[in-house]
């Protein structure tokens, strides 16, 4: 451990360069947050991530965000265990009829300002699995969505780019 | 006297399905039975049958048959009749959850299922029974009653569906005598999006992205045992270089699983040291698939018919570097795994799964090779191109949380020689070729492939049109699932995120 430890610390960083906020979720949020809402956030953005019927497939992309490449705690951003502790709910999934409750419920433990923001293809309009039995055509028919971030799933990249116009002021 | 798989089918009832692969029999109660007292009978000196799958179609229900000793694979099916047919979870427990399902989907009633509850019908879907022909209206909300346990100061710990971590939603009720777990009930379904539903009506290629997304870890393993069941139902051989690139793919996703989970086990303990040096080694693999296939996860990249890119000579030269970067790599962090105690202290000897249950369940991937059953859809069936390279399934025997780290392991380092030599010996040629027409006739097709969760088994029926009629994915966590209820009994409630991550079980494969 130490050998690698010892390393690490003479090796190049492996981290990617941030990428710039996204210029269509800096128009979207634009047009929904004004800028004293937005500054509260200040420099730090605490998510709570909430899977309402993905495949796994956005989880295992929002885990990369987490790792030695993507980093996005350098930005500030960091994924909390309770909605209490959060300031924004990052949901995935087209939302199903078996986790409208617990999400609503989620939400409500949120503390205000607070933002919704669905990511994956799914959240955003049902993707594969529109028009079902079983579930809803995305985040916004269940709660008001203040950021949309596409892709099936999202890289890591694209969602630190929605999240980062999330950020700035 | 034979006990041949082939041979009970036979004996139990006659061939039904035309599929080119493994055999259907259409047999009567009797013989339903007799095949159901043989499941999960191993070392009593007859030749028992695993399970591995149990669903309903219209009017029939189907149970996939595996003979470990034979190696024969098999179907049995039964009609219904009045809306009910002869339970096997009752003979054999594996097949609860299945049954459940069914009746739930289906709204067949399974006679002499002890277990009334509603499986994954959680009554807020628009309609209940949604795959019968005629749906019925949603069922009445009713509370979910626990099994019970009783004894002085036993107390409960709800767990979700909205879990700490960024992991998909379920509910885990633990049942708690201070900090030692007495038992743990799941309840799943929360995932559940209609999938089967959704495919009916579709042709092949219309409903391959849905497959893509039954479970977005093994989304090369799901599109490909979908494509393997479609191309076995319509009786068509894809070109060699299709079954390389989907060998390839699919151990690319292998690695990059193992590689996370190993990481997140080791993160469940503390260790965020290992945690981060598997990131990056995972980061490395995925991008690598972007280069190569255009898409992280390789979604969409296996389709029918063959695979939907080619690998050209510049994606060969990333792979062959990805491999030389991990190769150096990795073995410094096994030696670091192996010789922590602090970490060995945590997951030996803990979440110890039985090696009789594993049997019992036919648990497939690292969770049943890591109590001693080989089971390896790879080395078993030896499909394309595992016809042409020999493959030691990696196994261990004490069944605990390191068993499974180091069957992970083993299988990590198995895949990058497997890549290499895919790498070395794929055929050139065509990687995709269209599908033929239906002929007018109803088809079936079965495939079992091997995913880096264990066997994902996908079945299909086509109308005549060459549309799907019906379709029924298996996820392996559907047998997974309910022995990590066992495994965590005795452990203490602390170390229950180091099984889990151990099992890693699919929700949304099992939910559908």
């Amino acid at each position: 451990m130490r050998t690698l430890l010892f390393q690490s610390i003479f090796a190049a960083p492996v981290t990617a360069r941030a990428p710039a906020p996204s210029a269509q979720a800096l128009e979207e949020l634009g047009r929904k947050l004004d800028k004293s809402a937005r500054r509260l956030l200040g420099r730090s953005l605490a998510i709570r991530e909430v899977d309402a019927g993905s495949c796994n497939g956005c989880e295992l992309e929002i885990h990369a965000l987490e790792n030695a490449v993507y980093d996005a705690s350098r930005f500030g951003i960091r994924f909390v265990a309770s909605p209490r502790h959060a300031d924004a709910l990052l949901v995935t999934g087209p939302v199903t009829h078996n986790m409208k409750v617990a999400l609503e419920r989620t939400f409500a433990a949120v503390p205000a300002p607070r933002w919704v923001i669905a990511a994956g293809q799914c959240a955003v309009d049902g993707c594969v699995f529109r028009d079902s039995y079983a579930n809803a055509n995305g985040v916004a028919d269940v709660l008001d969505v203040d950021l949309h971030i596409p892709g099936c799933p999202p890289s890591p990249a694209a969602l630190l780019e929605g999240l980062l116009a999330l950020m700035q002021n | 006297m034979t006990n041949d798989l082939f041979a009970l089918l036979k004996k139990a009832g006659r061939k039904a399905a035309t599929q080119r692969g493994a055999p259907r029999h259409e047999v009567k109660e009797e013989g339903w039975r007799g095949l159901a007292e043989r499941l999960g009978k191993k070392g009593s000196g007859e030749k028992g049958l695993d399970l591995m799958g149990l669903w309903a179609d219209q009017g029939r229900v189907l149970m996939a048959l595996f003979q470990p000793e034979t190696g024969q694979f098999g179907l049995a099916s039964i009609k219904v009749v009045d809306g009910a047919f002869p339970s096997v979870g009752a003979l054999h427990p594996p097949a609860i959850r299945p049954e459940r399902m069914i009746r739930d989907l289906f709204g067949y009633d399974p006679v002499g299922l002890e277990d009334q509850r509603n499986w994954i019908d959680h009554s807020t879907w628009h309609q209940s029974m949604p795959l019968s022909p005629q749906p019925a209206a949603p069922s009445q909300p009713a509370p979910y009653p626990f099994l019970a346990s009783r004894g002085e100061g036993l107390h409960q710990i709800p767990v979700g569906p909205v879990h700490a971590g960024i992991i998909e939603p379920g509910h885990f009720r633990f049942t708690c005598a201070g900090e030692t777990v007495v038992r743990l009930e799941e309840r799943l379904g929360y995932v559940h999006k209609g999938i089967e539903k959704l495919a009916q009506g579709k042709t092949p290629l219309e409903a391959a992205p849905i497959c893509a997304r039954i479970s977005g870890d093994s989304t090369v393993a799901f599109s490909l045992a979908f494509s393997r069941a479609v191309e076995e139902a319509l009786d068509l051989d894809i070109p060699q270089r299709a079954h390389w690139l989907r060998a390839l793919m699919g151990e690319l996703e292998r690695l990059a699983n193992h590689f996370g989970d190993i990481g997140a086990i080791c993160n469940d303990a503390a260790f965020a040291f290992i945690h981060a040096h598997f990131g990056i080694l995972r980061e490395d693999v995925l991008q690598a698939a972007q280069t190569c296939f255009g898409h992280r996860l390789m979604m969409d990249r296996v389709i029918p018919g063959g695979t939907a890119c080619d690998l050209d000579s510049g994606g060969r030269a990333v792979l062959l570097a990805l491999l030389d970067g991990l190769e150096e790599r990795l073995p410094a962090l096994i030696e670091l795994y192996d010789s922590t105690p602090s970490i060995q202290d945590r997951t030996r000897t803990s979440g110890r799964l039985d090696p009789g249950l594993a049997h019992a369940f036919a648990a497939g991937g690292f969770v049943g090779r890591a109590s001693g059953r080989s089971f390896d859809a790879r080395a078993a069936f030896a499909y394309p191109p595992f016809d042409r390279i020999a493959l030691e399934p990696a196994c261990a025997e004490n069944g605990d949380v390191d068993a499974r780290v180091w069957v992970r392991i083993r299988e990590a380092e198995q895949s990058m020689i497997l890549i290499r030599r895919i790498l070395a010996d794929m055929p050139d040629g065509e990687c995709r070729i269209d599908l033929p027409a239906p002929g007018n006739r109803v088809r079936e097709g079965i495939a079992l492939v091997e995913g880096f969760r264990g066997d994902v088994l996908v079945w299909v029926r086509l109308d005549r049109k060459g549309r799907i009629a019906r379709l029924h994915p298996r996820d392996p966590s559907v047998f997974q699932w309910p022995l990590l209820e066992d495994v965590i009994r005795g452990n203490i409630v602390a170390d229950f995120p180091l099984c889990n991550k151990s099992f890693n079980c699919s929700y949304s494969g099992h939910d559908l």
